[in-house]
C-alpha cells in the first residue's frame, strides 16, 4: 500500500484498526520476554549489583526519545513538502510520547546515578543534551496548544521541528565540548558492540519491546487525533449552522 | 534591488530608536540583570570576576529574548507585515534586513554596554575585551535564531513567554562557545581561538537557517 493511499484518514483508521491488535499482542509478548530476560537471565554486574537492571529500561527509553524525534522530523517534511494530511497528525501524536520516553530516560538515569555517582543529577554532557531535548519536546507541545487552528499549528510546529533537527547535532556537539563524564557509546559503534552477549540480548529485546510500544501508542494517538479533529469540525459546522453563517473551513 | 533593502533597513532602524520603539530598553534590562547578580551571589569581587563572562552572556541572552517579540509583532498589528508579504520581494532577504536592523537597534547596544558593565563584575582588561568580542560575534546569532521563534509566535496574542521557551534550547550552543571563549583568556590552558571560531561558525549557520525558517513560518502564519 503506497503512503499516499493513507492520505485518506478513513482508510488510515481502518488500517490502524486492523493493525492495532497484532501490534499490541507483539508488544506485550516482547515485554514479557524482555522483562524475563532482564530479571532472570541477565547477570548482575560485579560492581553495580542489581542496579544494572535499570539500564534495560534506561537505554531503550533514550533510544526511543531520539526515534520519536526522527519520526516527528520526517512527518514535518511530509507536512511541508507533500502537504500530507496525516503528517501533522503523526507529528502531533508523537510529541507527547517522545516527551514521555525522554522523561523516563531522565528519571531512570538519575535513579541509577544516585547509587553509582552519589547524586541524582550531574551536569554531564549526555544528561544535559537529553534535558535540552526534553525542553524542546515541551516547547513543541506548547506551540501546538497555543495555536487554535490545527492546520496552522501543524505547519508552525513542522518548521520548529525541522530547525530542531538541524540544531540537535549542534547542541549535542557543543554540550560534549562543554563537559563530558558519561561513558562513551558502547553499543552502536563502528567496530561492533563492546558489551557482552548476555547483556546485549535482553537489551535488544527490550529495545524491540519499547519500539513496539511506541508503535502502538503512536497509532492510538493518531487515531484519537483524527477523531478529535472530526469532532472539532462537526462542532464548527454545528456552530455555524446555528448562527447561519458560512462554514469556516472545509471538513477534513 | 538595493533600493528597497536600504529603505526597509532605514525604516526599521528609525522605528526601533524613536518613541515607542524600545530599542534601548534592552540595555536597561541588561543593566538591571547585572545589578541583581551580586545580590544573588554576594559581593565577593573574586567570585564575580570568575563568573563575570557567564553573567554578561546570560544577561545579553535574556535582553535579546525580551526584545524579540517586537521583531514582527508590531508590523503584524498595523498590517505592514501583510504588505511586505504581498510585495513579491524575497521574504528571506526581507527577514534578514529586518534582523540586521533589529540587531543594530538592540544587539549592538548590548555589546557596547558590556565593557561598562564588566567594571561592576571586576573583570580584567583582557577579559573585558574577550567578552565584548564574543558578544559582538555571538549576538547576531541570538537575534537570527530568535527571529524563528518570533515568526512562529507572531500570530499569538501573548507569544513572548512561549518565544523564550522555544528559542532558549537553540541558543545553548551559542552560549556554550561564547562563554568558553570569553572565559578562556582568564583560565590559562584553555584556548580562546577555537571556541571563538566555533561561535563565528554558529553565527554563520544562523545567518542561513534563521531567515529561511522565519520566512517559511511567516508565510504559513499569513495563509
Amino acid at each position: 500500500m503506497a503512503i499516499l493511499d493513507l492520505a485518506n484518514p478513513t482508510r488510515f483508521l481502518s488500517l490502524a484498526q486492523r493493525l492495532l491488535p497484532w501490534v499490541s499482542v507483539a508488544c506485550v509478548a516482547a515485554f514479557v520476554a524482555g522483562l524475563y530476560l532482564t530479571f532472570f537471565v541477565a547477570p548482575d554486574d560485579y560492581q553495580q549489583g542489581a542496579t544494572v537492571k535499570i539500564m534495560y529500561l534506561h537505554v531503550p527509553a533514550a533510544w526511543l526519545s531520539m526515534l520519536c524525534y526522527s519520526t516527528m522530523a520526517l512527518s514535518a517534511l511530509g507536512t511541508l513538502i507533500w502537504k500530507h494530511p496525516l503528517a501533522d497528525v503523526s507529528a502531533k501524536a508523537a510529541a507527547p510520547i517522545g516527551a514521555a520516553f525522554t522523561f523516563v530516560s531522565l528519571i531512570t538515569g538519575s535513579l541509577w546515578g544516585k547509587p553509582m555517582w552519589g547524586t541524582y543529577w550531574v551536569w554531564d554532557a549526555r544528561l544535559t543534551s537529553v534535558l535540552v531535548l526534553f525542553i524542546m519536546y515541551l516547547g513543541l507541545i506548547a506551540l501546538w496548544r497555543t495555536i487554535e487552528d490545527p492546520i496552522r499549528a501543524g505547519k508552525a510546529a513542522a518548521v520548529l521541528t525541522l530547525v530542531g533537527a538541524i540544531n540537535l547535532p549542534i547542541i549535542k556537539f557543543s554540550v560534549d565540548w562543554w563537559n563530558t563524564l558519561h561513558q562513551p557509546a558502547s553499543v552502536i559503534r563502528m567496530d561492533g558492540p563492546t558489551i557482552h552477549a548476555s547483556i546485549l540480548w535482553p537489551l535488544s529485546v527490550m529495545a524491540l519491546a519499547f519500539t513496539l510500544l511506541f508503535l502502538v501508542m503512536h497509532l492510538m494517538a493518531m487515531r484519537n487525533e483524527i477523531l478529535r479533529r472530526r469532532v472539532r469540525t462537526l462542532q464548527l459546522h454545528a456552530a455555524s449552522a446555528r448562527h447561519g453563517v458560512a462554514t469556516p473551513q472545509a471538513a477534513e | 534591488m538595493s533600493g528597497w533593502v536600504w529603505a526597509l533597513f532605514l525604516r526599521e532602524l528609525r522605528l526601533s530608536v524613536r518613541v515607542g520603539g524600545g530599542a534601548l530598553i534592552g540595555v536597561l534590562f541588561f543593566l538591571a540583570v547585572i545589578t541583581v547578580i551580586p545580590f544573588g551571589v554576594g559581593p565577593d569581587l573574586n567570585l564575580l570576576a570568575l563568573i563575570g563572562p557567564a553573567v554578561l552572556w546570560i544577561g545579553a541572552l535574556l535582553a535579546t529574548l525580551l526584545g524579540l517579540d517586537r521583531l514582527f509583532q508590531a508590523d503584524r498589528d498595523d498590517g505592514s507585515l501583510d504588505l511586505m508579504l504581498m510585495a513579491g520581494r524575497p521574504l528571506e532577504l526581507l527577514v534578514l534586513v529586518k534582523c540586521a536592523a533589529h540587531w543594530l537597534g538592540t544587539g549592538l547596544p548590548l555589546v557596547i554596554a558590556a565593557p561598562v558593565l564588566s567594571i561592576f563584575l571586576n573583570l580584567e582588561p583582557l577579559a573585558v575585551g574577550a567578552v565584548t568580542l564574543t558578544l559582538l560575534a555571538g549576538t547576531p546569532a541570538l537575534t537570527l535564531i530568535g527571529a524563528i521563534g518570533a515568526a512562529l509566535t507572531v500570530s499569538l496574542r501573548r507569544g513572548g513567554l512561549l518565544l523564550a521557551v522555544l528559542v532558549i534550547p537553540f541558543s545553548i550552543p551559542v552560549l556554550i562557545f561564547g562563554v568558553s571563549a570569553a572565559g578562556a583568556v582568564t583560565r590559562e590552558p584553555a584556548p580562546f581561538l577555537t571556541p571563538f571560531l566555533f561561535l563565528c561558525a554558529l553565527s554563520l549557520i544562523a545567518l542561513v537557517v534563521g531567515p529561511v525558517a522565519s520566512a517559511l513560518a511567516l508565510r504559513f502564519s499569513s495563509d
